[in-house]
Parts: C-alpha cells; sequence; structure tokens
C-alpha cells in the first residue's frame, strides 16, 4: 500500500463563499483565528506575567514597532539601518516636553510622535531622491552624528542627559499603552499595505520610473511613508523616555538600529506581523542568553544566521502558508 | 506656430557627454493624428520621447502641449496633463499580478481629474482594461505574478497601463519589438480601435509594413537630425531616407 501526502488549501475554500463561512462555525474560527489571537495575546500577557518579564513585554512592544516602523520603510524601497534615528528623535523630543515644559506624560508622548515625525521627515528629506544603499548609509550616519552633537554641545543635559522625567501614573498604563499601540499598528498598517495606497508604495519599491510614468509623484509618497515610519518609531522612543524617566545619548545606540532589522527578517518582512512575530522571539530570547554572559553575542549571532539559513522567508510566512495548507496521508493504490 | 497644434516639438538639442542624440529637432502634431518616428537604432527615437514625457531635460529648445510649454516639467505632472508613453524596455512591476500592475495608473492623479474617473472598484476596471488588450478574461493570466509573464503579454500590460491614463497624446515605443508576427497582428487592431476613438498617437517602430498601414504621416531621424518628414510614400522615395534608411544607394 503506497501513501502519498495530500495538500488542500483550506483558504480558497473558507473565502470562496461568505455564505458559506458564516454557516460553519469552525470555517469562522478558521478565518477569525488569526486576528484573535494575537489580540487576545497582547491582551492577557500583562495580566500573566511576573513583573520582570512584564518589563520585558514593554521592551518587545518597543522593538516590534520599531520593526514595523522598519518594514513599512522596506516596503517602499527605503533599508533603513538607522531606526536609532526614529527612537533617539522621539525620545529626547519626549524628554524635552517633560523636563523644561512640564508636559503631562500622556500629551509629552502624543507630542513627541508627532514632532519626532516631522524633525525626521526633515532630516532624510534631502536624501530621498537617493536609492538603496547610499540611503542607508545616510540613516545610520545621522543617529552618530547627532551623539556627537550632543556630547560636543552639551545640550538637553549633554552626556547625563535629561533626567528625572515623570513616569507614567502605573505600570498597567504603560502595560496597556504599549499593547494599545501596538495592536493598532500592527492591524491599521497592514490594513495601509494591503490597500491601493500601499500598492503604490510596494510599486515605488518596484519600479519608481513606471510608478512616476503613471503620474504619480513619487518622492511626495515616499515623504508620506517616510512620516509614518518616523511617527511609529518616534512614539517607541517618547514611550521609553517616560518608563525610564530618562532620555540621554543612549537612545541613539545601535541596538535599536540594529534589533528591528534582525525581527523583521527572522520574522519575515513585508508583513508588519513578521516583524512584531521577530520581535517577540528575539527580545526574550536575548534576555534568556544575558545569564551567560559574553557568549551571548554568538549564541544570538548563531541563532540568527540558522534561522535565516533555514528559513529564508520568514516564520510568518512559514506559518501562515501552513495554516492555509492542511496536509494529510491519503493511500494510493 | 499653428494654434491646432496638440504637441509642438521647436528646435530641441539633446546632448550626453559628448553624444549629440538629438539635434534641432523639430515637428508638430495636430489632434487625431497618427505619427510614426522612425529612424536607424541610436539614432535619438527613444531620446526624443523622453524629452517630450520629461524623463530628459533638453540641452536647448522648447517643447509646447496643448499650447503650455512643458519644457523641463517634471513627468509625473506632464502625465497628469495627458501624455502616456509606453517604455521601449518593457517595466512592469514584477512583484505584483499583471491585473495589480493596473491600479497603479487607475490611483492617477490623472485619472481622478478626469470627469467620471473615480473609481470605485480599480480591480474591475484593471480587469476590463486587460481584456481590452487581448488578456484573455476565462484564462488565470491577469492574475499571474508579471515576473512569469511572456514578452507579447508584458508588452500589452504597458499598453494597457498607458491606456488606463485616459491620454490626451500616447506615445508607442517599439511596442511590437520582439513579438511575433501573429502577436502584432493581434495588437494592431487595439491601435486602430484607439485611433477612431480619436486618440493622438506617436509610434516608433521598426516594422515599417504594419506603421505604414496606419500611420497618417512619418519623421524620420538620423543621427538625431529630422531628414524627412511627411506621408510615408512620399518619405521612402526621398533620397536621403533610401540612403541613411535604408541603407540604399540613391
Ligand atoms: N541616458 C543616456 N546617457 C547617455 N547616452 C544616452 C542616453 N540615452 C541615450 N543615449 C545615447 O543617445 C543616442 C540615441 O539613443 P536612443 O534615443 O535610445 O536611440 P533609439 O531609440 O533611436 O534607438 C545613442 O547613441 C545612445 O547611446
Ligand atoms: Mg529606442
Amino acid at each position: 500500500m503506497k501513501k502519498r501526502k495530500e495538500r488542500i488549501d483550506r483558504g480558497i475554500k473558507a473565502r470562496s463563499g461568505d455564505i458559506f463561512a458564516l454557516s460553519s462555525w469552525r470555517e469562522m474560527l478558521y478565518l477569525s483565528a488569526p486576528r484573535l489571537i494575537p489580540i487576545i495575546g497582547f491582551m492577557v500577557l500583562p495580566l500573566v506575567l511576573g513583573d520582570y518579564w512584564q518589563k520585558v513585554l514593554l521592551s518587545v512592544a518597543v522593538f516590534a514597532l520599531l520593526a514595523i516602523s522598519w518594514d513599512i520603510l522596506a516596503q517602499s524601497g527605503m533599508i533603513s539601518l538607522g531606526q536609532a534615528l526614529f527612537f533617539g528623535t522621539g525620545a529626547y523630543a519626549a524628554g524635552i516636553f517633560n523636563y523644561y515644559w512640564h508636559w503631562h506624560p500622556l500629551i509629552s508622548i502624543a507630542a513627541a510622535t508627532i514632532a519626532g515625525g516631522l524633525l525626521c521627515t526633515l532630516f532624510l528629506l534631502p536624501v530621498l531622491r537617493l536609492r538603496g544603499i547610499y540611503f542607508s548609509m545616510v540613516t545610520l550616519i545621522i543617529p552618530l552624528m547627532l551623539v556627537r552633537i550632543i556630547e560636543a554641545t552639551k545640550i538637553f543635559g549633554g552626556t547625563e542627559g535629561l533626567t528625572g522625567i515623570e513616569a507614567l501614573s502605573s505600570k498597567w498604563i504603560e502595560l496597556y499603552l504599549a499593547m494599545a499601540v501596538l495592536t493598532a499598528a500592527l492591524f491599521g498598517f497592514r490594513r495601509m499595505i494591503a490597500s491601493d495606497y500601499g500598492l503604490i508604495l510596494k510599486a515605488i519599491n518596484d519600479n519608481d520610473r513606471s510608478v512616476i510614468n503613471a503620474g504619480i509623484n513619487i518622492y511626495w509618497f515616499k515623504t508620506q511613508a517616510l512620516f509614518i515610519s518616523a511617527c511609529v518609531g518616534a512614539f517607541a522612543g517618547a514611550f521609553m523616555t517616560h518608563v525610564y524617566m530618562f532620555a540621554g545619548m543612549p537612545v541613539f545606540a545601535l541596538d535599536y538600529s540594529i534589533l528591528p532589522i534582525a525581527a523583521a527578517v527572522v520574522g519575515g518582512p513585508g508583513t508588519l506581523a513578521g516583524a512584531t512575530l521577530g520581535a517577540f522571539i528575539l527580545v526574550p530570547l536575548s534576555e534568556i542568553l544575558r545569564g551567560i554572559g559574553g557568549l551571548r553575542i554568538v549564541l544570538y549571532g548563531l541563532f540568527l544566521v540558522v534561522f535565516i539559513v533555514a528559513l529564508p522567508e520568514g516564520i510568518f510566512q512559514y506559518v501562515q502558508r501552513k495554516y492555509h495548507q492542511f496536509e494529510r496521508w491519503v493511500e494510493v493504490e | 506656430m499653428a494654434p491646432s497644434a496638440l504637441l509642438q516639438v521647436t528646435g530641441v538639442y539633446k546632448n550626453f557627454g559628448g553624444v549629440q542624440a538629438v539635434s534641432d529637432l523639430s515637428f508638430e502634431l495636430s489632434p487625431g493624428e497618427l505619427l510614426g518616428l522612425i529612424g536607424p537604432n541610436g539614432c535619438g527615437k527613444t531620446t526624443t520621447v523622453n524629452l517630450i514625457t520629461g524623463f530628459v531635460k533638453p540641452s536647448q529648445g522648447k517643447i509646447f502641449f496643448q499650447g503650455r510649454n512643458i519644457t523641463g516639467m517634471a513627468p509625473h505632472k506632464i502625465v497628469r496633463l495627458g501624455i502616456a508613453r509606453t517604455f521601449q524596455m518593457v517595466k512592469p512591476f514584477y512583484q505584483l499580478p499583471a491585473y495589480k500592475n493596473m491600479i497603479i495608473p487607475l490611483y492617477s492623479p490623472r485619472v481622478k481629474q478626469l470627469a467620471g474617473g473615480k473609481y470605485g472598484d480599480r480591480d474591475a476596471v484593471a480587469l476590463d482594461l486587460l481584456e481590452e488588450v487581448g488578456f484573455e478574461r476565462d484564462a488565470y493570466v491577469a492574475y499571474k505574478n508579471a515576473s512569469v509573464l511572456p514578452q507579447g503579454y508584458l508588452k500589452r500590460l504597458e499598453l494597457a497601463k498607458a491606456i488606463a491614463l485616459q491620454p490626451d497624446l500616447m506615445i508607442l515605443d517599439e511596442l511590437f519589438s520582439g513579438l511575433s508576427l501573429a502577436e502584432v497582428a493581434s495588437i494592431l487592431p487595439i491601435i486602430e480601435k484607439l485611433r477612431q476613438e480619436g486618440k493622438t498617437i506617436i509610434m516608433i517602430e521598426h516594422r515599417l509594413k504594419e506603421l505604414f498601414r496606419i500611420a497618417d504621416r512619418v519623421v524620420v531621424l538620423n543621427f538625431g537630425e529630422k531628414i524627412a518628414e511627411g506621408p510615408s510614400n512620399v518619405v521612402m522615395e526621398s533620397d536621403a531616407v533610401k540612403k541613411a534608411y535604408l541603407g540604399v544607394e540613391a
């Protein structure tokens, strides 16, 4: 008796008719689970984790947002090596609003999100016409330059940074603010990239001259994508300023540039969900590895390489494919 | 300058470094006309298209469209005024399915600003337009990624993207090159139909037989200069053209 693996695409069946989908609980669950699981996860995780892992969860959310921010830019053909620019600018903006002007933390975070987004867009506007690696190099260099400028001119507290920033009123507000913004960013921007507007961004990445040839101003679209992405990154920075009650030079550290890229690549770029998933794997992993000291980076690097080699499409794409296919062994004579 | 002209190219020069790609080129185009632009390889035909569409700025000279000076205008703005072109080297969005390729021109401000141009369901319009240029509706081909489509379909896609912009002037840069005779024969009627709808067209072609069937007038370029202009039968009898273009001694 020979056996053969049979593969059925579940998605086609469930999507092919709304009536059919609504007529069966299993099909409804099949369609809604990909949304329900992360949302319920985001809502429940803060409740079930201990103090230490709650802090890690904040860090996960921040890196997930930075990875989403990176992915939105990458979608539009701009490979950023400087997410630290967005993070740091947002962090300093919030620090300034609260330290000098004593704005309420929530208002300071909201204002720093917009102000940070605008500032970063202005910083990068002159290089928007650069393509590929030239754009990447500039994004890598600007945060490093800003650190030196702060150090040399001693503005905003210089090397000491701005200390004594007001914290959010409780850890629950911290946790649920982070989770709510992550949920909104993940689902909101996923919807955006699936729309016709998102298609224009993807097309610019694919062939920018052909987009111009459709009468579309690609620099205006790239500016918008840059602003959206910068706002997401700036929020992450502003939020952390009020969690750490501090804004200083470390906010421009290379970690904030590299880890989001690693998260997006491991999770699977182009979907935002992959970027989020990547952050949920890499950030806790780096916490667990903290215990083993010096070899941490080696193990971490090894893990990245193995993952990228074994699953080049990214974890999310792999899981998505498996979810929509349903395999079974059938007998053939 | 005839005030009725749709397009006027006046004394345009373009040099790339030492190469004189276009030299003192002038011609006019009336509404509804089909102009053939011919000449040997490297004589400046594509550069002329790039000059008209703003992808390349002239070193000297002026270009008017509908009486408006469009010299040096950004290419996306020129498209919005109503000039659409196809690329000799097709430029599809390889990562997108064919019908999603159509969404980009359909999203264009050009389409939005035209009356009735606010498409509700762009996907449906995209499929209709693709069917017009020969993507069979029943087949799966419109849903395939552009990266796996054969050249014939990519050329049709290029044409459909230009049609989607509802232009007043269409410039087709060697639409037929790389296609089989059968494919050319199936695309020709589409162009004839566009003509009947009153579209003004500039066609760059190496297949003179097919071109002369539909062209009202031809302009012949050689080394960036216009060496002849007029109805096709008259132009092809001129000595300069015979010598330069066909390599025939007069
Ligand atoms: N962007 C460019 N840079 C430098 N030289 C160019 C460029 N575009 C075209 N040329 C040159 O200009 C001349 C005309 O080219 P082109 O307009 O493409 O000719 P055709 O389309 O008639 O074959 C050629 O010698 C070509 O090498
Ligand atoms: Mg050419």
